[in-house]
């Protein structure tokens, strides 16, 4: 028994030393705590889609579309880790942490953005610069964007299974597409999206050298699979398969998460340090071992954050803190059920045993309520748009519960353990437990 | 020493009736003030280089058309404007005329809400509430499957959950009315913590009273459940106490987004440590016996315990 309880004890210590491991080295690709939008900065942004003008049997097709090229227009702005996602069957959700030009990064992604042919040009300075592929038709200058492509561009193979791009043009394409073309043999024609070129795999832009005047239709050659799928992707979506609205947006300043980092960080640590004085005072050597109950439980919660990976936001790190008030309780379930027995007249160590025993129908029954509501949080999360806060909240709250329940019972019993039978156990005034006066 | 809690049933049940119709009249004098993830919008906070009076600043919303727009101070010295749903247009818009106004400004947070999302969220919450509740009834008509009447401890912890929501939901509609509070989302994130953390302490209360059932420490229900009461208040205060401990740190440290969660748990933890002491266990008890006259009137129980 004292035996099993010593290996069980070095089990943990070296849960806990991996936990602190993993919160303070890279573990598993993992560098640091994923930060929410709310604490890093960011834009959150839902788009709906409107179907009303789309044949139908195309909804799926057009959402994926507008999804590619949102996430290639995204690329452009070297955002790390951004998300899009389809929500539902009709909404776009786009995240970019930590992007501080929201009006850019929203003109970027909206509907209006068109790919934009460009030629080379030498500026008065002698620099090789990319300028507008413009044509003048009718008396008007007008420039060679993807709004003029007829149908919708494909992929296909030619005769040496070589790439090819197909597209076509509209009528008024055509006859700027035969002028620009016409002018330019020989000569590469830039693909732009909001002022900035196109790449391709090899980081360098996408530039296909026109070889011949192209009035109706042509092809694109010497591109990879990967790029030509790419392209004729983001082609397509630029004739703006389906109109994308806003329906909800929220941008938060770099500057203000950092600001909650620390002021959360500052409550949490307030926190912890209270419920452990008030642990000591009330319960003495149990409150204390309690006490290294919860650092290990903090240690073992923030390292399960960090390997997930649960993205922590503001409502998230409420959580936590709330779990840390709420981690003691099954301590002192069990403390208070110990003092009882030991009143009666039991031993310490089997009164220790009694406490666990007896306390587990209530944690157990405690607990699986507040599980409860944390799924119903998490459904409800899932289930609407702004959904960072719930989601955030229930999540690390749902982690803290089954941890506590680990840490409370088992740490904390393996603790004391080790002090039965020893000399600190013969004094009982540390365990502030008082044996009935009859 | 022993507590006689359940012999001052009446008291602590007309005691919780005088604050649950408080809490409706608040209610429905006041009513709640969504915000704008509820009813659509769009909230702006902004950062001024110079100082900026907050009057001269609704009077320039005012001339721009935004006659409705609620101007609030944040401690840091941020103003946050609260308007109708505006575009990103209107919004550059807003953000050039406010600069051309009153100098340099820099945007710290924008949120906007249309109201087809505004409608789901409110649909959703309520919902969430809703099955919350239907979730915990089921849960501990189960566990105390094996009593006597297991429905009647579902119930009564329902009810002492209703309690807890309708005082907690009170308040708001007064800081709403006084201070121009909005409920949020982090507030119905509150209140579901509260339910959850309010049951919790009901059922270590109920898991007692099933305890010394089955030992048969009392053949009076109305003994069993005092004695169960007062065994396990010094865990359910002490519990309270520490997660009290840890709302005032955040509600004193983090504040801003996540103060109406926090002030939600706080109120929470008090009125849920109440109702599970002396709200769920004595009308358990008011069930069993089928003193129903105590739920009305006072003087009559009184004379009775005398």
């Amino acid at each position: 028994m004292v035996r099993r309880n010593t290996i069980v004890f070095f089990i943990l210590l070296a849960i806990f030393a991996f936990a602190v491991c993993a919160i303070i080295y890279p573990m598993f690709g993992r560098e640091e705590l994923r930060l929410g939008l709310d604490l890093q900065g960011g834009i959150h942004m839902v788009y709906q889609a409107d179907f009303s003008d789309l044949e139908p049997g195309t909804e799926a097709d057009a959402i994926e579309g507008a999804m590619a090229v949102i996430e290639r227009r995204i690329n452009v702005l070297g955002v790390t880790e951004p998300l899009i996602q389809k929500q539902g069957s009709d909404r776009i959700l786009v995240e970019l942490p930590g992007v501080g030009e929201a009006e850019k990064a929203k003109n970027i992604i909206g509907e209006t953005a068109l790919l934009e042919f460009r030629e080379q040009k030498v500026d008065e300075e002698g620099n090789l610069t990319w300028v507008p592929a413009t044509a003048t038709i009718d008396g008007k200058e007008k420039v060679l964007t993807s709004g003029y492509f007829k149908e919708n561009t494909y992929v296909g193979q030619g005769n040496l299974s070589q790439i090819l791009l197909y597209f076509e043009w509209n009528e008024e394409g055509g006859e700027i597409s035969g002028e620009v073309t016409g002018r330019l043999i020989g000569q590469p024609l830039g693909i732009f999206l909001s002022g900035e070129p196109l790449l391709g795999d090899d980081g360098q832009p996408i530039a296909p050298i026109v070889n011949s005047k192209i009035t109706d239709r042509g092809i694109i050659e010497g591109l990879s699979l990967k790029e030509a799928t790419e392209l004729s992707q983001l082609l397509n979506a630029g004739r703006i398969p389906v109109p994308l609205n806003p329906i909800y947006e929220q941008t938060i300043s770099p500057i203000l998460g950092a600001d909650f980092i620390d002021m959360s960080l500052m409550a949490g640590l307030i926190g912890i340090i209270l419920v452990m004085l008030f642990m000591i005072v009330y319960y003495r050597l149990p409150g204390a071992l309690a006490s290294l109950a919860l650092i290990f439980y903090g240690a073992v919660v923030l390292a399960i954050f960090k390997l997930i990976p649960v993205t922590l936001t503001l409502a998230g790190i409420g959580g936590f803190v709330l779990s840390i008030g709420m981690a003691v309780d099954a301590n002192v379930l069990i403390f208070e059920r110990m003092k009882e027995e030991f009143a009666t007249g039991r031993t310490l160590g089997a009164a220790i045993e009694a406490g666990f025993n007896r306390a587990w129908t209530a944690i157990r029954d405690s607990n699986v309520t507040t599980a409860i509501v944390c799924v119903i949080l998490i459904w409800l999360g899932s289930s609407i748009v702004e959904s960072a806060p719930v989601t955030g909240f229930a999540v690390t709250l749902l982690i803290g519960v089954l941890v506590s329940m680990f840490s409370a019972i088992v740490v904390t019993r393996t603790l004391l353990r080790l002090f039965v039978g020893t000399r600190l156990a013969k004094r009982t005034s540390l365990f502030s437990a008082h044996r009935e006066k009859k | 020493m022993m507590f006689d809690i359940t012999g001052k049933r009446s008291m602590f049940l007309i005691i919780s009736e005088i604050i649950i119709l408080i809490g409706i009249i608040a209610l429905v004098v006041f009513g709640l003030k969504p915000g704008i993830e509820f009813s659509s919008g769009s909230i702006l906070t902004i950062n001024f280089e110079q100082e900026v009076v907050q009057s001269e600043l609704q009077e320039e919303l005012a001339n721009l058309g935004y006659d409705n727009a609620i101007i609030q101070r944040t401690g840091t010295g941020d103003f946050f404007i609260r308007t109708q749903e505006l575009t990103s247009d209107e919004k550059i818009a807003l953000e050039e005329a406010m600069g051309a106004r009153f100098g340099p400004l820099t945007e710290r947070e924008f949120n906007s809400v249309s109201s087809m999302v505004a409608a789901e969220t409110v649909h959703n919450a309520i919902i969430a509430v809703a099955v919350a509740a239907v979730g915990i009834l089921l849960y501990i008509t189960w566990a105390f499957r094996r009593m006597p009447k297991p429905f009647h401890y579902g119930i009564c912890a329902i009810i002492a959950l209703v309690h807890d929501v309708v005082l907690v939901t009170g308040i708001f509609a007064v800081l709403g009315a006084i201070m121009g509070w909005e409920i949020n989302l982090m507030f119905i994130t509150g209140v579901l913590a509260v339910i959850g953390y309010s049951i919790n302490n009901t059922v270590v209360v109920f898991d007692r009273i099933r305890e010394n059932l089955r030992r048969g420490v009392h053949p009076d229900f109305e003994m069993v459940v005092n004695s169960s009461l007062v065994e396990t208040l010094s865990r359910s205060l002490n519990t309270s106490l520490t997660t009290l401990f840890v709302v005032l740190a955040l509600l004193l440290f983090v504040g801003a987004s996540i103060q109406n969660f926090a002030l939600v748990m706080l109120i929470g933890i008090i009125v849920g440590t109440y109702s599970s002491l002396f709200v769920a266990p004595t009308l358990l008890i008011v069930w069993e016996k089928g003193e129903w006259g105590r739920l009305v009137f006072l003087p009559r129980a009184k004379t009775e315990e005398a």
